[in-house]
């Protein structure tokens, strides 16, 4: 019969239509509004309404999730700031759109470099959120942050400096605690190895 | 398999075959054939006509500064399957003149256009040699080595400025407006006036003017700002009442010279920036360039990678396609409903995309030898619940809803008719070759990855018209579902890099074109690498942009509505078309 095909469509937009309101009765208040609520309408077999209504909810982001670099810092017993960064310059190599920029902290007297940067710059205009700064770090100093409501009036502040990049370790251990927890674990692997090397090496050389 | 066992097509070595005007390309890590200029034509002629080789898959040019020479690369494919024939036509730079193949192969036509225009290099014989991608009051052909952008900081990334003396500030600050604007010599902004566009309206009013009838034909810009074009992308058409009989497409204005950018990247800089070409399908983006690198540096990724690789390949064709559908109902004039119902299935794959790269569109996944991390927890699962459950209902869904509406198949059956033999002379590819009867698919015809040993199949059609493509997509949306089903079983343990992780990666000198089968076509990237730490040359042969060759032949003759329709169905995105 003619007209059965588009009948069959337009049905298919009813049945959605209708599933709408099936969904919300069943779900209830819990359904908006709520993380349950928010989580049902991410799964595969969700059915019924399936926007979530910004700003008043907002997706969870997976620990992966990556928007913006920041810097880590390691708080002392004193609360002093003790950023992990070394200036090495791999991440201002790395960056594609070359949005990093350092300057290397020179020791005043002898003019040699210090690993600690005395000014880091990202230009979070022309930064492309690729994550290969984070990804290539050698001392897990610079990370991806999940903070994506960055919006401002003005462009003229978007030169990010250290005072606004720089964020505590336990901030990264936070939104990353799977990563965090493999990273912490390798580390002292390695500490654990180099002790032991030095030992060995001073064992040999009282030998 | 094992009845019909797959043949290994080699390439003939034709220098044997055409001695003494053609020899082989000795230089050390370069492939393919090099041909004087003089013999070009008969000899592409007598491999197209004698040896099957009927599809020109790129036309492009290489700039080698340093010799003096400009070097224009063909890559040909025979449409039964196999490896590339790839010659290389050498000229001198300053008067780089080379016949063009245009009446050999309608698929060199936009590609010719595009090497005049970012490399200036002249194809003699070319009916129609204008820019393409940038207009005409551009200076300089921006390919070449010697040219350098208004914002020109130095020849390669890393630029010295940012380390260690990090030298900060807005650029255009130190560049302000007016400055950053190069003109051609003569070329006045404000007395100028377009010669080209008025070239082409004229030539586009001649046609099919009827001089008895003392009839006019009207002159139509469809964009480039219109809902239909999927972005910013203009259709000049000459109309004879509702009748299309002329349509020129125009096109440049997303333009940002992905080559040039991709030239003074280093090697892993690129991958992100191609996460930007068709930025619908960014994980096929990165599969194409990590194959043709990979392939430079003779390395190939461990089992595991290959197959979360394929898994984000087969992801990304069936979200690509789902939305082809959406789309194909907006442009039916289904104002946005079903377009949604589309979105909604491609969320549940960026999801996926989001938890295990990072991000949603611009995935940035892939790395030279492996992948960027391993699938984190949890991730197997919510694929699996997709890929067994989901899919393949969805798809049932938009079967039952579309395939036998009779107002999809009143508009779409006969619309926009393509030929077997147009597609190939065209170089259409992908759901656009295969809807006309061409059962190629690189994954198939020239495997790559760990496809040889998957089960699908190649899904084609045979009427070539708009319909049939979508018959197409839906199919083959059905086949990498079962890929993926396939996949997400067999995926086994292990590493997922070659080596270790590295910022910068050593790449042998040498040339190398990589292609993959993207959900809209063939995806190549032919990268010539000189052993330095950035590529020499990096071109993308993007599938989008040559497939919208044959929309001419696809809307003349018919409806100025269908225009819109068969546009759709090209399956197109701007980011990939302008680069």
């Amino acid at each position: 019969m003619t007209g059965k095909g588009f009948l069959r469509m337009l049905l298919g937009v009813f049945k959605r239509f209708v599933m709408t309101y099936v969904e919300d009765f069943r779900k209830g208040k819990k359904r908006y509004y709520t993380k349950e609520g928010i989580e049902s309408r991410r799964k595969a077999d969700v059915q019924g309404i399936f926007t979530i209504q910004y700003p008043e909810e907002k997706l969870p982001v997976p620990e992966e999730f990556r928007f913006l670099p920041f810097l880590v810092y390691d708080e002392g017993p004193n609360g002093e700031k003790d950023l992990r960064c070394t200036s090495c310059g791999i991440c201002a190599k790395v960056c594609p759109p070359q949005c990093i920029s350092i300057v290397r902290t020179n020791d005043p007297v002898t003019g040699k470099p210090i690993p600690q940067p005395k000014e880091f710059y990202i230009d979070v205009d022309i930064c492309m959120n690729c994550g290969l700064c984070a990804e290539y770090c050698p001392f897990d100093a610079i990370k991806m942050d999940h903070d994506y409501e960055i919006a401002s009036y003005s462009r003229q502040n978007n030169i990010y400096d250290i005072e606004r990049l720089a964020k505590p370790v336990s901030y990264y251990a936070g939104i990353r605690p799977t990563n965090y927890a493999a990273e912490e674990i390798a580390r002292q692997e390695k500490e654990a190895l180099k002790a032991a090397a030095k030992k060995s090496a001073t064992a040999e050389s009282a030998g | 398999m094992s009845e019909e066992q797959i043949t290994v097509v080699q390439i003939p070595d034709i220098s044997l075959q055409y001695e003494g005007r053609v020899v082989k390309d000795a230089r050390v890590g370069y492939s393919g054939f090099i041909v004087g200029a003089e013999h070009l034509l008969e000899i592409v002629q007598s491999l197209r006509d004698e040896l099957g080789f009927d599809y020109l898959s790129s036309v492009t040019g290489v700039d080698y500064l340093p010799e003096g020479k400009m070097e224009v690369v063909y890559h040909l494919y025979r449409s039964i399957g196999g490896p590339a024939l790839v010659l290389k036509v050498q000229v001198p730079r300053d008067e780089a003149v080379v016949p063009s193949l245009y009446h050999l192969f309608k698929s060199a036509d936009w590609q010719e256009r595009e090497a005049w225009d970012l490399l200036g290099i002249r194809f003699e014989g070319h009916p129609d040699l204008r820019r393409i991608l940038t207009w005409e009051g551009f200076a300089g052909h921006p390919l070449r080595k010697d040219w350098k952008e208004p914002y020109f900081e130095e020849e390669t990334k890393p630029f010295k400025s940012r380390w260690p003396e990090g030298i900060t500030g807005h650029i255009e600050d130190k560049n302000p407006f007016h400055d950053n604007v190069q003109y051609p010599d003569g070329f006045d902004p404000e007395t100028w006036v377009p010669q080209a566009e008025e070239a082409l309206y004229t030539s586009a009013k001649k046609i099919g003017r009827d001089a008895e009838l003392h009839t006019d034909t009207i002159v139509v810009n469809l964009g480039p700002q219109h809902p239909s074009t999927h972005g910013v992308f203009r259709m000049v058409a000459a109309l004879d009442g509702e009748q299309v009989v002329f349509l020129k497409p125009v096109m440049g204005y997303l333009h940002r010279n992905h080559e040039k950018i991709g030239e003074r990247n280093t090697y892993l800089q690129n991958m992100p920036f191609t996460d930007r070409l068709d930025y619908v399908s960014s994980m096929s983006n990165n599969f194409g360039y990590a194959l043709a690198v990979e392939k430079l540096m003779g390395i190939k990724p461990p089992e595991r990678a290959d197959y979360i690789r394929v898994m984000m390949a087969e992801l990304t064709r069936w979200m690509n396609h789902v939305f082809s559908f959406g789309f194909l109902w907006n442009d039916l004039g289904s104002y946005f409903t079903p377009m949604i119902y589309a979105l909604e299935e491609r969320e549940l794959v960026l999801d996926i995309f989001e938890a295990v790269s990072g991000s949603r569109m611009m995935c940035n996944y892939f790395r030279f030898g492996g992948v960027a991390r391993d699938l984190p927890v949890g991730v197997l699962d919510r694929v699996k619940e997709l890929v067994f459950e989901r899919m393949p209902r969805r798809l049932d869904d938009i079967d039952k809803m579309l395939t036998t509406n009779e107002i999809v198949r009143n508009r779409c059956i006969g619309c926009g008719v393509l030929t077997a033999e147009q597609a190939i002379n065209n170089g259409a590819s992908g759901p656009n070759l295969r809807a006309s009867g061409v059962p190629y698919d690189i994954r198939r015809a020239d495997p790559y990855s760990i496809y040889d040993r998957l089960d699908f199949d190649v899904v084609v059609h045979y009427h070539g018209d708009v319909y049939d493509r979508y018959l197409t997509r839906l199919d083959e949306a059905r086949q990498s579902n079962r890929i993926l089903q396939q996949v997400v079983r067999d995926i086994p343990e292990g590493p997922i890099m070659t080596g270790k992780p590295a910022y910068q990666v050593r790449v042998p000198a040498g040339d190398a074109y990589g292609r993959v089968e993207g959900p809209k076509g063939e995806l190549g990237f032919y990268i010539v690498s000189t052993g330095k730490p950035n590529p020499w040359r990096y071109h993308v042969r993007a599938p989008s942009f040559i497939n919208l060759t044959s929309l001419e032949d696809m809307c003349r003759g018919g409806k100025i509505a269908d225009v819109v329709l068969n546009l759709g169905a090209v399956d197109i995105v701007l980011g990939e078309v302008d680069r």
